[in-house]
């Protein structure tokens, strides 16, 4: 049993010490390249921020232009796809978790959740105009976007509300079933209310995606100068990040502060959302235990 | 000073032998010994000292802190966070937990075998070589081939083994696992192997082995083994130290001995309890 | 009598048991059928498009100039750019998102952790469209021009580099999973034998987490080849068959983009060729989502 010297070399320890910065580069690209982002959008479009901005519709002169008939058009289309694609995610949810076995439909059925989460989202567009726009006559219409925009987040809601499902304690679940309730009953009375913020999480996570989707709406109802607002579902329709592209591509300076505002305005109503979200969650989580 | 002439060495250059230090009567002696997870201490108290080339048995009931003692030895208890160290661990009259220490290096020279077998998910061969490349050493091929060898050898694998060293270290049955990781541990020839409780999740044959294994290779290595079974330690060990928990739950040395003499003899009470199975 | 009202609850609620579980089936099959919807639609308008066009030509010709006076509708230009931004895109997202997960998983701490993942999921949820403004309005002027002679203003460059920061996180999120996964006691066992933390995370970790890791690159990969707005914002509307980054080149999800902005009436060649290229990106990012699938399925099976 002889001692042996390490050639232990200076290097590996210099290269375990620095291991970590090393590997935060990566983190840090990302974090520079939305804080540059943040900050190149905000010094360009602050001065245009304005209410006009909101109220005022889409014109050809950057001085008068605003996201009035995107704005609606966000809200209707957005709003409608998620009166559709939530209770349709729980639905699923809840029947994958504790309405079907294990068996053969079940993996099936999970499994194409999972390829339609795979789909480019202008893929969804294009099966939008040729399946509902033209093949079932919807028009180029609010309701053909909000359709597409339910199938585009459905994945990723029902994926949320599976998981919520799946936090419910099995006490809770067993105990009911032991007392003769049927599956209905826990589902409705054990599971939807404790995994309910979970859920609203998911739907709102769902809205956001459905919120910042430009390229199937681009498909469904194509670049469009509206001045009006819309009344019925079956109008024609356009959303913000649409108007943004619109403005992004005119070369004039004008239309880039007003792209940027713009962002602005997605952002911030992106991140309060988001910051609702939270909040929400944190008071029901509360209220419930 | 051996870490410190062994830096040198490779600074110079110089291929130098370190020399052994005079042959002290305990590799590893522990003084004052006390370990806290956050603010609730596992052991305290621990003066216990294991003596070159024999095997020491550590008993006690479950949770009383015996694994915790281990990790002190070769400082894993570093990478549990929450886990403080208070006291003294010395080996070859160096301590251990002193800041200029490496803890790379004490792993280097004392090495352990887990509860439950853990080997690489590659090669037999590379499960066996990967403490020798991971430190630097350097070996020619067949240099390295040699000492995998050698310590396949040691851990009582080599003859069921030496036809497949590519194979997957998955492919083994739990009891030849065991043996790999001890093999591995082996390969970089530590002074010292730690084993905690190294054959409770193997049928008696395994065990068998690994006893044996363990007898046959202790006139080169000083081997401190955690166990719960008595009998184990009544076959296996030179000498035997007894943790137990104390009134809130501490765990503390109350006796330490010759093995033949703890278990025919015990001067403590409880440890008579214990080994007659009526506590723990 | 309470036998008797017992009795009448259980058939009700069996009864009612029956009606929902048949409606959250529904439900559940939604995916599937829209599944079979996407492919049908594709297909069937797709037929109608290889009335005029001939298969071989599309799949191997050169040019691509179906909205031009004298039409071509050979798709390797926009498929070539398609690839080239997604090259690109993987290139910056592979080694940033795999040096984020093991930060994430092996060195942060709990606090530095929670701050960071989420931040970097954040970059996932900023709409496509931003990002491209960015690119067209900050990288290429700002940054990329000043390092490189002869960028276009729409080039595709600056297209995969936003492409790659977009799917970073796709990248970082998995592998960290995957890391997350590889069982403490291995390395526990690599520190016993005097390893030092770069060697327990580059020799035992990452190599255990290779397959997870390898699954979030192809799924990533996958993403950036359908990725539109910036493509279409950034990476400009001419198809051209190049492998000059600096120039601008037209993607297949931008060329969608662009007949859509255009009018191309319903049953027109223009406005089958939508549903051409949607089916050929869809087979292949499809085929993509598989294979990383299975690979992540493999993964989880080892443990």
């Amino acid at each position: 049993m002889g001692h042996q010297i390490l050639k232990t070399s200076r290097l590996k320890k210099l290269l375990d010490r620095a291991m970590p910065i090393i590997l935060s580069l990566g983190v840090f690209l990302a974090v520079a390249t939305v804080a540059g982002l943040i900050i190149d959008v905000v010094s360009s479009g602050w001065h245009r921020l304005s209410p006009g901005l909101l109220t005022n519709y889409a014109s050809a002169n950057p001085a008068e232009a605003g996201l009035r008939s995107a704005f609606l058009g966000t809200i209707y289309t957005v709003g409608l796809s998620a009166i559709i694609c939530i209770p349709l995610s729980i639905a699923t949810a809840l029947y994958l978790t504790e309405f079907s076995g294990t068996g053969r439909l079940s993996s099936i059925l999970r499994y194409n959740i999972a390829n339609l989460a795979g789909v480019p989202s202008i893929i969804f567009g294009v099966v939008g105009l040729g399946f509902l726009v033209y093949g079932l006559g919807m028009g180029r219409s609010i309701i053909a976007g909000a359709f597409t925009l339910a199938i585009l987040t459905l994945p990723l809601v029902t994926v949320t509300c599976i998981e919520a499902i799946n936090t419910v304690p099995d006490d809770l679940r067993l105990g009911a079933y032991a007392l003769g309730a049927t599956k209905l009953q826990v589902a409705a009375h054990v599971l939807l209310p404790r995994a309910l913020p979970m859920m609203l999480t998911g739907g709102i996570l769902g809205i956001s995606r459905a919120i910042g989707e430009a390229a199937p709406i681009l498909v469904i109802s194509g670049l469009l100068f509206i001045r009006e607002d819309p009344v019925s579902l079956f109008d024609i329709f356009t959303v913000m990040p649409l108007q943004l592209f619109n403005w992004i591509s005119r070369p004039q300076m004008a239309f880039r502060e007003l792209a940027s505002a713009g962002i602005i305005v997605l952002l911030l109503l992106l991140l309060g959302l988001n910051a609702a979200a939270i909040v929400l969650r944190h008071r029901l989580t509360r209220r419930l235990t | 000073m051996i870490l410190e002439r062994a830096e040198e060495a490779v600074e110079t250059g110089e291929v130098s032998e370190i020399l052994s230090r005079p042959s002290d009567e305990y590799v590893v002696y522990t003084h004052g010994l006390r370990v806290l997870y956050g603010s609730r201490p596992a052991i305290s108290d621990i003066t216990l000292g294991f003596r070159r080339n024999t095997i020491t048995a550590v008993i006690g009931p479950s949770g009383c802190g015996k694994s915790t003692l281990l990790r002190c030895i070769n400082r894993m208890n570093d990478l549990i966070p929450g886990a403080r160290v208070e006291g003294k661990v010395f080996f070859n009259n160096e301590d251990i937990y002193s800041p200029h220490v490496d803890p790379v290096y004490v792993r280097f020279r004392i090495g352990m075998v887990f509860q439950r077998p853990n080997p690489f998910p590659m090669s037999i061969f590379d499960n066996v070589a990967f403490g020798l490349r991971v430190n630097g050493i350097k070996l020619t091929r067949d240099g390295l081939r040699q000492r995998v060898k050698e310590a396949l050898v040691k851990a009582a694998l080599w003859d069921e083994v030496k036809d497949r060293l590519d194979a997957h270290a998955g492919t083994l049955s739990g009891g030849q696992q065991q043996r790999l990781c001890i093999a591995r541990s082996l390969a970089v020839e530590p002074e010292v192997l730690l084993l905690d409780e190294p054959t409770v999740s193997l049928d008696p044959i395994s065990t068998y082995k690994i006893e044996q294994l363990l007898r046959g290779i202790v006139e080169d290595y000083t081997i401190i083994i955690v166990t719960h079974n008595m009998q184990q330690a009544a076959r296996v060990s030179d000498y035997t130290a007894v943790l137990m928990p104390d009134q809130s739950g501490v765990g503390r040395l109350i006796e330490q001995g010759p093995t033949g003499e703890i278990f025919t003899n015990p001067r403590d009470k409880r440890t008579e309890d214990y080994i007659r199975g009526k506590i723990g | 009598m309470i036998a008797e009202t017992v009795a009448r609850s259980i058939r009700r609620r069996r009864q009612q048991n029956k009606i929902f579980t048949f409606l959250f089936m529904s439900s559940a099959m939604v995916a599937t059928v829209t599944l079979v919807i996407i492919y049908a639609t594709l297909i069937y308008e797709s037929i109608g498009f290889f009335q005029h066009v001939n298969v071989f030509e599309f799949l191997t010709g050169v040019k691509w100039t179906p909205l031009f006076e004298e039409k071509n509708f050979g798709v390797l230009p926009i498929f070539n750019a398609t690839l080239i931004t997604s090259a690109i895109a993987i290139a910056l997202a592979a080694p940033a998102g795999l040096a984020s997960a093991i930060f994430l998983s092996e060195y942060a701490s709990m606090n530095v952790r929670s701050v960071v993942k989420p931040v970097i999921e954040t970059l996932a949820g900023i709409p496509t469209v931003v990002y491209g403004y960015f690119a067209l309005y900050f990288l290429t002027p700002e940054f990329l021009r000043q390092i490189i002679p002869g960028l276009g203003i729409h080039n595709a460059l600056a297209t995969g580099l936003m492409i790659g920061v977009l799917i970073l996180p796709i990248v970082a999120s998995i592998s960290d999973d995957a890391l997350l996964a590889v069982p403490a006691d291995l390395r526990f066992g690599a520190y016993a034998l005097g390893a030092r933390k770069i060697d327990v995370v580059m020799r035992i970790a990452v190599p255990a987490a290779l397959s997870g890791i390898a699954a979030s690159i192809i799924l990533a990969f996958a993403r950036a080849m359908g990725e539109t707005m910036i493509a279409a914002i950034a990476g400009g509307f001419r198809p051209v068959l190049t492998s000059d980054v600096r120039q601008a080149m037209e993607t297949m999800t931008a060329y969608i983009a662009q007949v859509a902005t255009g009018d191309a009436p319903h049953g027109t060649v223009e406005y089958q060729s939508l549903f051409a290229v949607g089916l050929f990106l869809l087979i292949i990012t499809a085929l993509l989502n598989f294979v990383g699938l299975r690979v992540v399925k493999r993964w989880a099976i080892k443990y």
